[in-house]
Formats: C-alpha cells, structure tokens, sequence
C-alpha cells in the first residue's frame, strides 16, 4: 500500500476546520496560552453563523484586547479606559438595527469604567457585553485588579492581596445581574473544548437576545493570563480551576430576565 | 417649520437650533448655568419632532463618549457642559480630535476654579483654545456674543466640525446662556437617513458591507513613525484651518488710536465702553473675534502697525490677551483688564482702565 503523504491530506474535501471569515488573517499578539484568542473567535463564528458581519460594530476596550480591531473582520471603534459602554451605547442609540457589542478586560470594566457598566446595564441597552476577566492587567504587567482574589499575588500586591488593606475582589456579574435592565447573565470559561461550546453557546444567545431587543446580555468569561499569573499555561489553568472558579463560579446568573435559584 | 422670530433664552436658542439643524443625537449631563439645554430638549419630544436622540447620560465622561460612539458612525453629534462638566469631557474631547471625528461641544462658561461659582466666566479659554485634554490637537472654537449667535453657530460649527472631521466647541458664558433675546430661528432641516450617511461619510462605522474594507475608529498608533505621521497630518489641519477660518468682527477700526480685544458678552460690553470712550474724545476700536481658535492673529497683527495700543478686557484672569502679546509681538503695548468670580466688567471700568493702563501709561 502506498503511503499516505501531507499533499493527500490537503485538499479541500478533507477540510473540517478553517479560520472564520470574520476573523482577518493577522497574526494574534497574545501570549501562548491566553484565552483572547479563543473569546475572539467564538465572537467572530457566532456573527458569521448569524450572518450579521455587515450589521455588526465592536467596541475594543483598553488592555491586552485593545487591539481587537485588528483581528476582526467588522467594524470597530476603539473607547478610552473604561468607557466602551457608553461608546456602545452612543452607537446603538443612533444606529438600533445594528449589533452591538463591548469586549472588555476586568480593569476597564470592573474598575475604571465601574460607572460606565453599571449605567449601561441599568438603562438597559439592548447590547451585549463581553467580560474577559483574568484577575489581573496583563498589558501593563500584572498588577493588581479589582477582580484579584484575597492572598493572590501581582506587581502592585506583591505579597499577595491583603483585603484589609487592598479591598475586596469584586463580583461585577453577580452585580450587574441585580440591574433591571440586564436580560441575560452568564459565567464561562475557553479552558477545555466543553467550555468552550458553552461559551459559544452563551454569545450566541446573547447576540440572539438583542436581535430580539432584551436589553443588556452579559457574558463573563474567567480566563487565565500565564504572564500576569507567572505561570506555564497548563499550570494556570489548573490554578483557575482551583482557585479561580469556587470564587467566580460558571453557570448561568439571570436568564431571561430572571435570576436563576441556587 | 419655517423660519420663525422668538424671544429666547440662549441655552434654548441653541437647543431649538440643534433639533432644527437636524442633529442626530444630544448627550448630556445637568450642570448649571446650561441645564436649559437638555431641559429645553427633553420637553420639546425631538424624537418625535425629526428622530433626534436625546439621553441624559450618568456623568459627563460618559456622556462624551457617548458622543465620540455616535460621532464614529457619521451623525451628527452635540453635547453641553459647563466648565467643570467640561473638564471631565476633556479626556474623551481628546480621543474625538485623535480620531479625527465630527462634533458640537457647548461650553457655557462659569467662573472657576474648582467648583468656583454659578456666575459666568470666560476663564475657560486655555482649556478651549490650547489643548485642555492631553495631546496635541486644537478644536474649532467658536464664541458667540448675542443669542441669535447661539442659534446660528449651530449650523457653523456643524459645517466646520464636517469639513475639518474635527471637534467644534462653541465657548460661551452663563450670560449669554441665561439672557433672553429676539432670536430668529432658522427652518426646520431634514436629517440625514442612513444610506444618505453611508454615501456621504464612508470612513464612519455604519458596519462593513462585503464592498470596502472594515472601517475602524482609534486614536491609538503604537509605531512611533506612524504616530508623527499622524501629527503632521492634524498640524496640517489646523493650519488649513487658520488660514481659511478665521472670521472676527472690527468696530471703529479704521481711525482707532487704541484696541479694545474682547469676545462673546464682554465684547458687547465693550461696545459701550467704545461709545462712553469715543464720547470723551479717545478714539477707541474693537476687535471680537468670533473664532477663537484659530485666532484672528493677522488683523490684530495689521492694526499693531497703526494703533497705539491694545487692551484685552475678559471675565478672567488674562488669557486671550496671551494670543493678543504673540500677534502684536512687543511693537506696541497690549494691557489687561478683567474681572473674575463671576464678576462682570462694566463699561465705566473699561474706560477708566483703558485711560489708566494705556493712555496715562
């Protein structure tokens, strides 16, 4: 029997897996490992299955995605620190038939831009709100965020946080799923290929919930920064298991309007 | 709606002129002395009048972004504040100028700062007419002195904010905002519908049809060549904009022996100052420009050769009399007089000033 070579392999009927015609062939700058990469394209395979690239306008955050715009094949608008929901909310006011989305990291949208969210959600703008939450600001090296949970250590909390003195970590969804305005809450992660089709699952209920004009639906993904966090990829995700989940647990928070009983 | 004369309050005036211009959406955030604005908005139902947005935002930074959202997408975009709401817009007026995009920003002036008082001032004009936010860009600023010039500059500031795709902020004070005048209201414009906005405007974000290339809004350029590239080209803008935008308005100018500088409502007060000085035998002119930015430097410059003085005369501590100094460049003496606080300069006391600094000097 003749062996098999690569140039058999690489044909067109054989194809099961491509690049998503939302996404642009640029080369992703994040670190191996990182789960941007993986929330962005489960964002760009959910326009194009719904087939709104034409209809659709992002809003890249400040941060380690604030270069989304080069990788996703709509258009986009990039906001200052924390402030991509009121962007949003300008855009969407002025243009109601198009979708509308924010992306954005926990310290643009836990922290700085904590007025921004609430205010949004509580309006209840019919977008919807990407929510990457890593527990620390990976694109200027670590340090701490309003997410870092008690003793976790980053460059401005070196021997870990110390509550007494830094805060608490903050539970942004939990929060803004008390808001009148929020239609969908939701907590996943991009970790294992199970997670992942959850979370796809999630965006694509979301986008679907403002095609339908529910108001604010929002998607909190934990995600793992091996850089920030100093650690190999498959260790970090092995820490956010442990460490990161029994505190922002996965799982639906309010759904179709209703907070979901424990 | 036709044209229509009315007897108005400056802050409505320039609300009622921004629906009839056909502005796509207002954002804004309550603040004394120009909560008439939104107020004004809210009750007149725009929506319902042309599908004009109108959205009382949770602050004024939010509010700015809002704007800079809509802006993005090539409508046509107004925001108010007075000062202290216009220093938090500052960081989003910022963004707006480095992403190249259209805007009305109205400023109704008071006193500062700080809190500093509910009185009008004019002692925003660095922040308006130098920067304020961080970078280097400039905005179109426009001073109106009259109600009616509250109205007009609507239509003006959207004509340049499209031209230039540059921010305009029109510089008032708490007096022009809160005095009523006859003011006469132009008609009713049609706003423009979405295809009219593509077609027109194809760098905004109307979302990317297969036909061009996705459109993308930032101020953001991490290669530094690129990024100068990028100044050089805003620099070349404003000095289009110098060249071709500069309008100003000269009174008594041609026998004049001194020069009253002065915009907005303090040059209104000076034109009484002019008469009480020309009725005593000084021979008095004024110049108001009505752009602040770019700055009538080359009338003042002409005048610097025949006149033998100018006096800036402001609601603040001495700010455009620094513009006046560079345009005259030390041949002839330029004197400040200004009051601050929310205090308003009568004409009596610019008289006694200009004999004072100038004539007794």
């Amino acid at each position: 029997m003749a062996e098999i070579t690569l140039q058999d392999i690489i044909k067109e009927e054989n194809l099961v897996y491509s690049r998503t015609k939302v996404m642009t062939p640029n080369e992703l700058h994040y670190c191996p490992g990182c789960g941007h990469g993986t929330a962005h394209r489960l964002i760009a395979e959910v326009i194009e299955e719904m087939g709104i690239q034409e209809q659709t306008v992002g809003v890249t955050p400040v941060g380690c995605s604030v270069l989304m715009y080069n990788y996703m094949d709509i258009d986009m608008q990039e906001a200052a620190h924390g402030r991509a929901p009121a962007v949003a909310t300008g855009i969407k006011r002025v243009m109601p038939d198009k979708y509308v989305f924010t992306y954005q990291g926990d310290g643009d949208l836990a922290a700085i831009g904590t007025a921004e969210t609430i205010h949004s959600c509580n309006r209840g703008e019919n977008i919807c709100i990407f929510f990457i939450n890593n527990g620390i600001y990976g694109m200027t090296g670590g340090q701490m965020a309003p997410t870092t949970l008690e003793g976790m250590a980053s460059s401005t909390s070196p021997f870990g946080r110390d509550v007494s003195m830094m805060g608490n970590p903050i539970k942004m969804t939990e929060l803004v799923a008390q808001l009148a305005g929020t239609y969908f809450v939701t907590r996943h992660s991009v970790h294992t290929p199970r997670n992942v089709r959850r979370a796809k699952k999630a965006i694509r209920q979301a986008f679907e919930n403002q095609k339908a004009g529910k108001g604010v639906s929002f998607v909190e993904i934990v995600s793992n920064c091996n850089s920030g966090w100093k650690m190999p990829p498959v260790k970090a995700n092995e820490w956010m298991e442990e460490n990161m989940f029994p505190f922002y647990k996965l799982g639906d928070i309010k759904v179709d309007g209703k907070l979901v009983e424990k | 709606m036709d044209k229509e004369l009315r007897l108005m309050k400056g802050n409505e005036a320039i609300a009622e002129a921004a629906i009839r211009e056909g502005v796509d959406a207002y954002f804004g955030y309550p603040i004394t002395p120009q909560s008439e604005v939104i107020e004004y908005l809210m009750s007149e139902k725009p929506h319902e009048r042309t599908g004009m947005v109108v959205l009382q935002a949770e602050s004024e930074l939010a509010a700015i972004n809002m704007v800079y959202g809509a802006a993005g997408t090539g409508r046509k975009v107004m925001t108010s504040s007075s000062s202290p709401g216009i220093s938090l817009k500052m960081e989003g007026i910022s963004y707006i100028a480095g992403s190249e995009l259209p805007c009305v920003i109205v400023n109704v002036v008071r006193g500062g700062p700080g809190l500093g008082t509910i009185q009008p001032g004019q002692c925003d004009y660095f922040q308006a007419t130098k920067g304020g936010g961080h970078g280097d860009y400039r905005l179109i600023v426009l001073a109106p002195a009259s109600v009616q010039e509250m109205a007009d500059f609507i239509e003006t500031g959207y004509d340049l904010a499209f031209k230039y795709r540059n921010p305009v902020m029109i510089l008032s004070d708490g007096i022009i905002g809160q005095m009523m005048e006859k003011v006469e209201l132009k008609p009713q414009k049609k706003r423009f519908t979405p295809e009219e906005i593509i077609n027109k405007y194809p760098w905004a974000t109307t979302g990317k049809p297969k036909s061009r290339e996705r459109n993308i809004i930032t101020s953001l350029e991490l290669i530094a060549a690129k990024q100068e590239a990028f100044n050089q080209k805003l620099i070349k803008k404003y000095q289009e904009i110098q060249e071709n935008e500069i309008k100003y308005e000269a009174l008594n100018t041609d026998d004049a022996d001194y020069i009253l500088v002065a915009y907005g409502s303090v040059a209104r007060i000076c034109m009484n100052a002019m008469e009480e000085a020309r009725a005593k035998g000084i021979k008095v002119g004024l110049i108001r420009p009505i752009t602040l930015f770019p700055f009538p430097t080359p009338i003042i410059s002409k005048l610097a050769d025949k006149v033998k003085g100018f006096m800036s005369v402001e609601m603040s501590a001495g700010q455009m009399v620094e513009d006046i100094r560079l345009a005259v460049n030390g041949r002839k003496p330029v004197e400040f007089y200004g009051r601050q606080g929310g205090m308003i300069p009568a004409p009596e006391d610019i008289v006694i000033a200009l004999e004072q600094k100038l004539i007794g000097g």
